[in-house]
């Protein structure tokens, strides 16, 4: 406790007298080097600095807070009295640095009441910096150490320290850009306050008209959105299930290939089959020249609308859907349906007696998560929703649009939260509440029933053509990036590839690097902060108790559901301004990727601590070994292949969104994605895939040496791991 | 044994410890007070709170009242790393990423001692489990009953205060149980090392330990030797967990100074002289305290019940038989000498019960 609190006053003291406290523009490189003239420059200077030379007294808890951290921590003085200590000045010091940034913005106070308190500002402010991001986080460390000595988090200041700075950066980063972004929903159009500006908006025939039925045009986008949602829900579970059962159950040599399939959606791009529709589909399509010049039948545009979309994510997610079923169908015990064939059910009986309705929970749980997927999918409406909109293009239009209304695209915003969280709850309950699956326990013996014979057929029929279509698909879409000029001049070609990459004179001259270099370095970046926090916090979770754990977890979980489109507004909402100034830098897009994949590392994270007996840190609690000790001595080399799939998996991920970082980019960050949504609106369809392509070799390169890392790590191990422990030692 | 291991017993005392979990009360006030080099046991089934118990010991839970003294000093601020209390677990708890050696060493590197004293410390106490020479296996090279001496010598390494063990022999089998639960009781002698140890299994408890605390429901039921718990149980929990125990309701009848118990819708029983007679007792005595009589043997000085035979088990040493008599059902155990002489299931049989062995207890 006094370690944390001595080092964390030491970091925010040196960070106030040594790093630039604000935001600067063009990097510490263009300081004014000339002696020590920048620690007293109003763009450059520490705090210490602008506390001294420039009369920003405000700043002053930056520096009062560490120095008296510092000196409870030295001073001989009892245990408690220093931890209430670190307590008041890590608490005080935070609170304070916090106030003044939102008091005091670029044009001075930031409301009419603080300037009546305190008199005119001639200063202004901009976005923290190193120096001003650093002190509040060493602050917050401080805090935790306070906490930590009055026996918060059994005394641990390792464990308080964890806990407080990811309650923190979830309430920065999730929070408070959702809040600030709902909050708009509830101004009208000047930014005042007002209640009914959100019934107004809400009530907008755009969103809820159902003047298609009636043979209007189209239909409102809530609506559009929930129909499109259903049936690629429904659409998606009912592939995949077919799937699910023939590799599980259905005696196929087939097996491995279709698993296969399961890897697609998570190395491509999700519009990428928006992309290979148009390619057959679209006007200058495959299909589509065949038919008029063999039958001379103009197909026309169908495919820009509900039929197209639907078909692009049922092609996109049914293997996302494949992958959930599997693991339920796998779980079935096959004790069950062998009881009822004992019982003189004929196969198709027990199939429709005791095997489907097993299912029934997983088979929700799919169709949830089809559901939001389609709903959170931006990559695909976008390329090929023409007039039928959905609330992610709709908020996506309402922010860069011709009318650009803020207010618009919060409600929508809103609304599309309201359908994700909705689905989120559901689907949480369901999984919440015992799931059939785990009744059969251990000891399961026996072996799965082959479907019947008409169940059998009816899936071949159905998931054979539909995994050719699918690779079918990918092939056409991505050959796309090697041809002339798609529908008209077939002749093979690079000239894309090299538009794109090309190297010329040593430089890189190619029109697609930026973007490329841009998506590799910032996911770089973002891969190690996402996997480390994400174990930190499945530690955190599943090993530590305290009071908000969970709060703070559902919270954490919570972002999962909120679509990327929804995010990416909030963001830009509440990074545009001071005291967090991030909007047009690649920090707002790592802040984006972190906390948008964070759950997904937190999941993974949380299932691989709960292979590990909580005895084990124990043993080491009660040998000696406080919270940091146990956590880097015993579960982290524990969890190694756990971390080595979460790094993997945030890198991964943080290369193919779009959703999200479409609103963050600038010509400075662009990433590939989006670089290649803009070719693809452009119609350059050949430069689009080129890049796609090599984004795709990357990604699959970069899975398969993790296979091998982690598969290698996985037979290292195995000889490590302790045999199971006989059960009979709990029975009484 | 080794003069590396051995430290200066200490004793535990629980003081008023209340525990719940929610509207669950796990622990209602207990009090106990273990004396240093104690080998002391925790017998209960399952949900009377004795791992619970053990685990405030070491730290793993918070009480709601009360306090635990370990040598004197209170331990209820402190967090488990930092009370010195040493704790074998159910599951043994090995680390599967580090040898043997590593594993045992573990807790001295947590405590800084000086790298020249953690080797020699290390092999001493794998000698002292007798596992010296497998310093550099995994333990999953090890079997059951090695595992479970890793995670003794990890333990003892470090010199706890105490040494607290939870179901330390409920995942060996049935022979290895009986030669580990020995080598237990030679080492903790040896150490002189004040030991906690949490089972539900009553032979486990009487044969190694000195003391034995009997839990139920949360509360300590009686503390003592195993032998006075068997021959003096408090109550009809102890009673009926420790043995068998022929429980029969009744009252009690007053006849000046002399007592008798009438059991329900039967037989009279005279009660020993100075037995304290309490509200709502029951008669209990032990299966052997009662003598099948052969047709025509005279009772002497004791009591002649008459029943049926309603089943028979051969235990081996003796025969047990369920014989139902007036209101009651009793069990009684008969010795086998050899031969094929039994009495056949659903005939009579007359029981004579040595009335100065019976008691009247309580719930």
């Amino acid at each position: 406790m006094r370690a944390a609190g001595l080092w964390s006053s030491l970091v925010a003291l040196a960070a106030a007298l040594l790093l630039p406290w604000y935001l600067t523009q063009d990097g510490i490189a263009a300081a004014p080097l000339a002696g020590l003239a920048w620690l007293a420059d109003p763009d450059f200077g520490p705090a210490a600095g602008q506390v001294l030379a420039q009369g920003r007294w405000w700043l002053l808890p930056a520096l009062l807070a560490p120095a008296a951290g510092l000196l409870a921590a030295l001073l001989p003085i009892p245990r408690p009295a220093r931890a209430a200590l670190f307590l008041l000045t890590g608490g005080l010091g935070l609170g304070l640095l916090i106030a003044q940034g939102y008091a005091i913005g670029v044009q001075g106070w930031s409301t009419p009441w603080l300037e009546g308190l305190f008199g005119p500002m001639e200063d202004r402010q901009f976005g923290v910096g190193w120096g001003g991001a650093l002190v509040p986080a060493a602050l917050a460390v401080l805090l935790a150490a306070g906490l930590a000595g009055r026996g918060a988090f059994r005394g641990d200041a390792f464990t308080a320290t964890v806990a407080v700075c990811i309650a923190l950066a979830i309430a920065v980063f999730t929070a408070m850009p959702l809040v600030l972004l709902l909050g708009d929903a509830f101004r009208d159009a000047g930014g005042a306050l007002a209640a009914g500006a959100l019934f107004g908006r809400l009530a907008d025939d755009r969103l809820w008209s159902l003047g298609c039925l009636a043979g209007a045009p189209r239909c409102g986008v809530v609506w559009n959105t929930a129909l499109l949602g259903v049936l690629v829900g429904a659409g998606t579970t009912a592939l995949g299930l077919a799937f699910a059962l023939l590799v599980v159950r259905g005696r196929l040599r087939l097996g491995r290939p279709l698993r296969w399939l399961t890897v697609l959606p998570i190395v491509t791009p999700p519009f990428i089959l928006g992309l290979g529709l148009i390619l057959i589909f679209g006007r200058s399509g495959i299909v589509s020249l065949a038919a008029s010049s063999l039958f001379g039948v103009e197909l026309g545009r169908w495919i820009y609308g509900l039929p197209g979309v639907l078909l692009a994510q049922l092609f996109a997610f049914t293997p996302i859907a494949f992958l959930v079923l599997i693991g339920v169908v796998e779980g079935l015990s096959p004790t069950l349906e062998e009881a009822s064939s004992t019982l003189r059910a004929t196969p198709r009986d027990t199939f429709r007696t005791v095997t489907l309705p097993l299912l029934r929970p997983g088979l929700a749980n799919a169709f949830l998560l089809g559901f939001v997927e389609s709903m959170a999918d931006f990559g695909n409406p976008i390329v090929l929703g023409g007039q039928f909109g959905v609330l992610a293009t709709e908020i996506f239009f309402a922010v860069v649009g011709a009318q650009a209304d803020a207010g618009r695209a919060a409600t929508l915003s809103l609304v599309l939260l309201a359908l994700a969280l909705g689905a989120f709850f559901l689907q949480r309950r369901l999984t919440a509440r015992k799931s059939y699956v785990s009744i059969g326990g251990k000891g399961d013996a026996g072996l799965a029933p082959p479907l019947p014979a008409g169940v059998r057929r009816l899936c071949l029929a159905v998931a054979l053509p539909w995994a050719g279509l699918t690779v079918a698909l990918y092939l056409l879409a991505l050959s796309g990036g090697f041809v002339e000029i798609w529908g008209r001049d077939y002749t093979p070609t690079l000239r894309h590839m090299i538009k794109a990459f090309e190297i010329s004179g040593g430089q890189l001259t190619g029109l697609a690097w930026n973007s490329v270099i841009t998506t590799v370095t910032l996911a770089a970046i973002s891969a190690p902060i996402t996997a480390a926090l994400g174990i930190v916090s499945a530690w955190l979770f599943s090993r530590a108790r305290f009071a908000g754990r969970g709060a703070l977890e559902f919270a954490t979980m919570l972002t999962f559901a909120v679509p990327g489109t929804v995010i990416g507004v909030a963001y830009l909402r509440a990074f545009n301004l001071p005291p967090l100034e991030l909007a047009g830098t690649g920090a707002i897009i790592v802040a984006c990727f972190v906390f948008r994949n964070l759950p997904v590392g937190l999941r993974s994270g949380m299932a691989a601590m709960a292979q590990i007996d909580p005895s084990l840190d124990e043993a080491s609690h009660t040998l000696g070994g406080g919270g940091a000790d146990a956590f880097r001595r015993v579960v982290l080399p524990l969890l190694r292949p756990a971390i080595m799939a979460g790094l993997v998996y945030a890198f991964v991920r943080a290369m193919t969104t779009i959703s999200a970082v479409i609103f963050l980019v600038t010509a400075d960050t662009e990433l590939a994605t989006v670089f290649i949504v803009n070719r693809v609106i452009n119609g350059d369809y050949g430069l689009a895939i080129a890049v796609a392509v090599v984004l795709i070799a990357l990604m699959v390169v970069m899975l398969g040496l993790a296979q091998l890392l982690v598969g290698r790590r996985r037979i290292g191990r195995r000889a490590a791991v302790a045999p199971p422990i006989q059960p009979g030692g709990t029975v009484a | 044994m080794s003069d590396l291991l051995a430290r200066e017993p200490a004793g535990v005392r629980v003081e008023g410890v209340d525990l719940s979990y929610g509207a669950t009360r796990v622990l209602r006030d207990v009090n106990l007070e273990i004396r240093p080099g104690e080998f002391f046991a925790f017998l209960g089934p399952s949900g009377c709170g004795k791992t619970t118990l053990l685990r405030l010991i070491a730290g793993f839970a918070t009480a709601q009242r009360g306090r635990i003294l370990v040598g004197g000093q209170d331990l209820s601020p402190l967090p488990p790393w930092k009370r010195d209390v040493g704790m074998v677990f159910q599951s043994y708890a090995l680390w599967p990423h580090m040898t043997v050696r590593k594993n045992v060493a573990f807790g001295l590197e947590e405590r800084r001692v000086p790298r020249a004293e953690i080797g020699p410390r290390v092999e001493a106490a794998l000698r002292l489990v007798g596992l010296d020479g497998l310093g550099d296996r995994r333990p999953s090279q090890l079997s059951g009953g090695q595992q479970q001496r890793v995670a003794l010598a990890r333990t003892v390494a470090v010199r706890p205060k105490v040494l607290l063990l939870d179901e330390p022999l409920s995942n060996l089998d049935a022979r290895l149980r009986v030669q580990v639960r020995r080598e237990l009781r030679d080492l903790q002698q040896g150490l002189r090392l004040t030991t906690i140890f949490v089972t539900h299994d009553q032979e486990e408890a009487n044969t190694v330990c000195d003391r034995i605390a009997v839990m139920s429901e949360g509360a300590v039921q009686q503390v003592g030797t195993p032998m006075e718990l068997y021959d003096h149980p408090a109550n009809l929990f102890v009673a009926g967990f420790l043995g068998t125990a022929n429980i029969v309701p009744g009252i009690v009848l007053r006849d000046g100074g002399a007592a008798a118990f009438e059991i329900t819708g039967g037989t009279r029983i005279p009660l020993p002289a100075g037995l304290e007679v309490s509200e709502g007792a029951r008669l209990m005595f032990r299966p052997q305290d009662v003598t099948l009589l052969p047709a025509g043997a005279e009772p002497g000085n004791r009591r002649v019940i008459a029943g049926e035979i309603t089943h028979r088990e051969f235990l081996g040493a003796s025969i047990r038989y369920g014989i139902r008599v007036a209101g009651a059902e009793v069990l009684v155990d008969a010795p086998h000498t050899g031969g094929e002489h039994h009495l056949p299931v659903g005939g009579l049989a007359a029981l004579a019960l040595d009335s100065s062995r019976v008691k009247l207890l309580s719930a």
